[in-house]
């Protein structure tokens, strides 16, 4: 690894693209015939607000076109203590944008010496996805959900983006993915922003599983494998992953009882 | 034309050496010790510029001398750590590798650049049980002309070190608590002060590298612990 470059700055994508080209995700290479479908592609995530900030979830399916990919992927991911990326679509670039949104804020906080405001990290994020748009034209969507715990304003805030980089703050529930569409119909129904822990807990995983009943796409809760859905809340006190276990209960309550 | 005068090697270099000493002796003085828990770094501070940071989740950095061309160092520490963490392992990025890259810089501006750098560093690293071959603390000093040494237990930095290198040895012992290893860089620190023998706790920066912790184990602590910590 070279010691010192030319990049002057307090970002880390930039110094990628400045001091490291080469580790910088591009994906020009790719030809106008490859078949976006034969890469692995994530589905259903979605988030909401509730009485203490915000839920992320995301289910664990990922498909190539008609077939699994893999059945345990993860889609959620926590960007830094107070803060949450969920990703849907091309996984691989996506997968990589969470990795580097992370290093991004992590890398801002000790080159600056203090942390992004939140509204300045889902700018950050606008601005990769951004940067992304070449690979989307070409079939490599990454259309990630952005939530965090404002500690300045003491509430749970969310946003989605499209693959310009565009920026939607959302005042409720967002959900995205191929499953997205029956999420949001479902947490149209159940969720409302002062809900309590366990009853967005519960109003996730039926959206979640819902979701999973429309779209062939979209995994829910697999027992027989012990797959489970990603729940985590993000409050006031950082970021809480809900166990398995926890899920599992939930899920039997959402179904009635049985399976 | 005129002749420039000739200078010998061995003259050139002790000028810069005494010019690189000096501009490092007139800051304040930074100690690091282990202790059960970690590593604490410990810096007297009139001001609210940072002579600590955080380089990555194991990795600490203190500095002493010129304060913007030791945290032109410290930044380049953090661009070296998150792009290697990057193309590589969290867990490979490891302070002897950017101890080294950064007696090589400073070695180079020593020898090519007329004005050396007057800084002196610290680069510290908490083991961690957990990972096979990584369970060990490591520190250590790379001064203004690139010569690296490593430490264990304790190093001092800063125009006292010599003196307060002899005062820690006498004094250190392998089981401190955190609070203990404080009480003792702090009786350090202002054993370096001349004329005014009192450090306040508010003019202390004291960083730890704590084991215990999850991920990054790099944390400030306020001055309110600072002075809970001190009072034992």
């Amino acid at each position: 690894m070279r010691f010192g470059g030319t990049y002057d700055g307090s970002s880390f994508f930039e110094l990628l693209s400045s001091d490291y080209a080469g580790l910088r995700p591009d994906f020009s290479g790719l030809s106008e015939s490859f078949d976006p479908a034969k890469l692995p592609h994530g589905t259903t995530v979605l988030a909401f607000k509730y009485r203490d900030g915000v839920l992320v979830a995301g289910d664990r399916l990922a498909t190539e076109g008609h077939r699994v990919a893999s059945r345990d992927i993860e889609k959620v991911f926590p960007t830094d203590s107070h803060s949450l990326m969920a990703i849907a679509g091309a996984a691989g670039p996506a997968i990589e944008m969470a990795r580097i949104m992370r290093i991004e804020l992590e890398h801002y906080e000790k080159i600056e010496g203090e942390p992004l405001e939140l509204d300045g990290k889902a700018n950050k994020l606008s601005q990769m996805v951004r940067a992304n748009l070449p690979a989307a034209m070409q079939g490599l969507v990454v259309v990630p959900l952005f939530a965090g715990y404002d500690t300045r304003r003491s509430q749970g805030r969310l946003w989605k983006f499209d693959v310009t980089g565009g920026r939607y703050e959302e005042t409720d529930y967002e959900s995205t993915g191929s499953g997205g569409l029956y999420a949001s119909e479902s947490l149209k129904k159940s969720q409302s922003n002062d809900m309590s822990r366990g009853e967005s807990l519960h109003s996730a995983v039926q959206a979640l599983t819902d979701a999973s009943d429309e779209d062939r796409a979209t995994g829910g809760v697999d027992l027989r494998r012990g797959i489970y859905p990603i729940v985590c809340f993000c409050t006031d006190a950082g970021i809480d992953r809900v166990s398995d276990a926890d899920v599992a209960s939930v899920y039997r309550s959402v179904v009635g009882g049985g399976s | 034309m005129s002749m420039p005068f000739y200078v010998s090697p061995e003259q050139v270099m002790a000028d810069k050496a005494e010019y690189a000493r000096k501009g490092v002796s007139r800051g304040k003085s930074s100690v690091t010790l282990e202790f059960q828990g970690g590593v604490v770094l410990m810096a007297e501070n009139l001001s609210s510029l940072m002579k600590i940071g955080e380089i990555y989740d194991r990795v600490a950095f203190a500095g002493v001398g010129k304060f913007s061309e030791f945290d032109q160092l410290r930044k380049l520490g953090v661009r070296y750590a998150d792009t290697k963490g990057y193309a590589y392992s969290r867990d490979d990025v490891r302070a002897r590798g950017l101890a080294n890259a950064y007696s090589q810089a400073i070695g180079d501006a020593f020898t090519q650049q007329l004005k050396p750098l007057e800084v002196e560093l610290i680069v510290a690293e908490v083991g961690d049980p957990g990972l096979a071959g990584h369970e060990r603390n490591a520190i250590y000093r790379v001064t203004f002309d690139g010569s690296i040494s490593d430490h264990e237990d304790y190093c001092v930095i800063g125009g006292a070190a010599d003196d307060l290198d002899g005062f820690l040895r006498s004094e250190y012992q392998k089981d401190f608590s955190l609070g203990d290893a404080m009480r003792l860089g702090h009786r350090a620190l202002e054993r370096a002060v001349e004329g005014q023998p009192k450090v306040a706790p508010e003019n202390l920066e004291v960083c730890v590298l704590e084991r215990s912790r999850l991920g990054r184990k790099f944390h400030r602590l306020s001055t309110d612990t600072v002075r809970e910590q001190l009072a034992g």
